[in-house]
């Protein structure tokens, strides 16, 4: 139980740090860049506490804005993100989803996958809509939005390999 | 009461989600209106002290580049300084205040941002060095933004990148002004307002900074007139301004501390009293 918590507290940290000092400054053509620090929700235990998951994604979302500049958008994206996280489940991988085990760092199935896609366009949607904050941006939020969550996937999915525990 | 009480516990996930989205919605909205400064922003400590250390190791990587261009300028300067007129002939130096009208702070970027609309510089330096809100920020090239948001190390800057950002403007060749802002699409171009249409302009005229505003003093480089459009049913030019700097390269740069801001200030707000 313990060991679970250190573990979501160095999961925080280090997705923070990667993000803020590398994919930060990644600007492919000009305005895309992937937010792979959303990992932190996704990754959290499924059974964990649900309040803790959504104050520490408020934490880490102002910690973002903080350091982007935005005011409150990587804060408002993320506990939404966090407090949908159990329909997502559901709608992944069917009702049952409580009792199973999923681990979400073990092979790549359709469902796994499917989880992580409806996740990060989630966050991706409503923080460039509050980015802009203009209806007559529509066509830029959907471009944006369709482009940073390809490459937030791509990145999310090397690095859960990368950290993938080499127990067993 | 305990009918109260039991519907808290049962809805506490709830009602903690609700009261943070509503803190964060509230920050994002205050951010975006204009008149406003930021609750949340790079200008403290953690994120400056974090920001300054990455600017390291960045500089340590653009140093020929830098280099290359404090040469350049170096060079400007001294030609500058050798080709100088007979100093009889110069307008005599207003003996109250002082020789220079404004002064100069030396400061460092160590944070861009230029892929969202709304896009803010962090500086290290700030109300320790005398750096408060609202004062010009330039570099070798050109204008780059004015400061918003201060801490004694640090500063933010809102960038002429910036949506929310207005500067006044006018045609180096004429007297024509209008308002600089910035349309959200390229980051080499910003767009000039409200031009009346009786200006005669050309592809290539320099834009320079207006008299008018109180943040820069008159005749600092913008850019030159890329495209010219009419907007339609109304009697102003918008002009596409192609900016002399890069802004997605910025290293340092220079902070005008201007000597009359306060008392031009005080003078309208006197006006607006009466």
């Amino acid at each position: 139980m313990n060991s679970a918590l250190l573990v979501n507290i160095f999961r925080f940290i280090m997705l923070l740090a990667i993000q803020i000092v590398i994919f930060n400054n990644m600007n492919f053509l000009g305005y895309i860049s992937p937010f792979p620090y959303l990992l932190y929700i996704i990754l959290y235990p499924v059974n964990g506490n649900r309040a803790g998951l959504i104050f520490s994604s408020f934490l880490l979302g102002l910690m973002m804005d903080m350091f982007c500049n935005s005011g409150g958008i990587h804060a408002t994206a993320c506990v939404l993100l966090a407090y949908y996280r159990p329909y997502i489940f559901k709608f992944s991988f069917g009702l049952s989803y409580e009792y199973q085990t999923i681990k979400l760092n073990e092979s790549l199935t359709p469902e796994r996958f499917s989880f992580i896609l409806v996740s990060v366009l989630l966050h991706h949607i409503v923080l460039f809509t509050l980015e802009a904050f203009q209806f007559k941006f529509i066509l830029d939020i959907l471009l944006r939005t369709l482009f940073s969550t390809i490459f937030t996937i791509i990145t999310s999915i090397i690095i859960i390999y990368l950290i993938k525990p080499h127990k067993r | 009461m305990q009918q109260i009480f039991n519907f808290i516990i049962r809805n506490s996930n709830r009602l903690l989600f609700l009261l943070l989205l509503g803190i964060s919605l509230a920050l994002t909205i205050q951010s975006h209106s204009f008149h406003r400064s930021k609750v949340i922003s790079s200008a403290n400590f953690l994120s400056g002290g974090v920001y300054e250390r990455i600017n390291h190791i960045n500089e340590y990587l653009n140093l020929r580049t830098e280099n290359e261009e404090l040469v350049l300028e170096n060079a400007r300067l001294k030609s500058l300084l050798f080709n100088k007129e007979d100093t009889t002939k110069l307008p005599l130096p207003d003996s109250i205040k002082g020789v220079k009208p404004a002064d100069i702070i030396v400061s460092k970027v160590i944070h861009n941002s230029y892929n969202t609309h709304e896009n803010y510089i962090t500086i290290n330096s700030g109300a320790n060095d005398g750096i408060k809100q609202d004062m010009g920020v330039i570099n070798s090239k050109g204008i780059i933004g004015v400061i918003d948001n201060t801490s004694p190390r640090y500063a933010t800057v809102i960038s002429i990148l910036n949506m929310k950002s207005q500067i006044n403007a006018k045609l180096k060749k004429s007297n024509h002004f209008g308002s600089l802002t910035w349309d959200g699409k390229s980051t080499g171009f910003v767009q000039l307002e409200d031009v009346p249409r009786l200006a005669s302009i050309r592809k290539g005229d320099t834009i320079v900074t207006g008299g008018q505003s109180v943040i820069f003093p008159e005749g600092i480089n913008i850019g030159t007139v890329d495209k010219v459009q009419t907007k339609e049913n109304s009697s102003y030019y918008v002009i596409n301004v192609k900016l002399f700097n890069d802004m997605t390269n910025l290293g340092h740069v220079y902070i005008i501390k201007s000597k009359d801001r306060e008392e031009l200030i005080n003078l309208e707000k006197k006006g607006k009293d009466e």
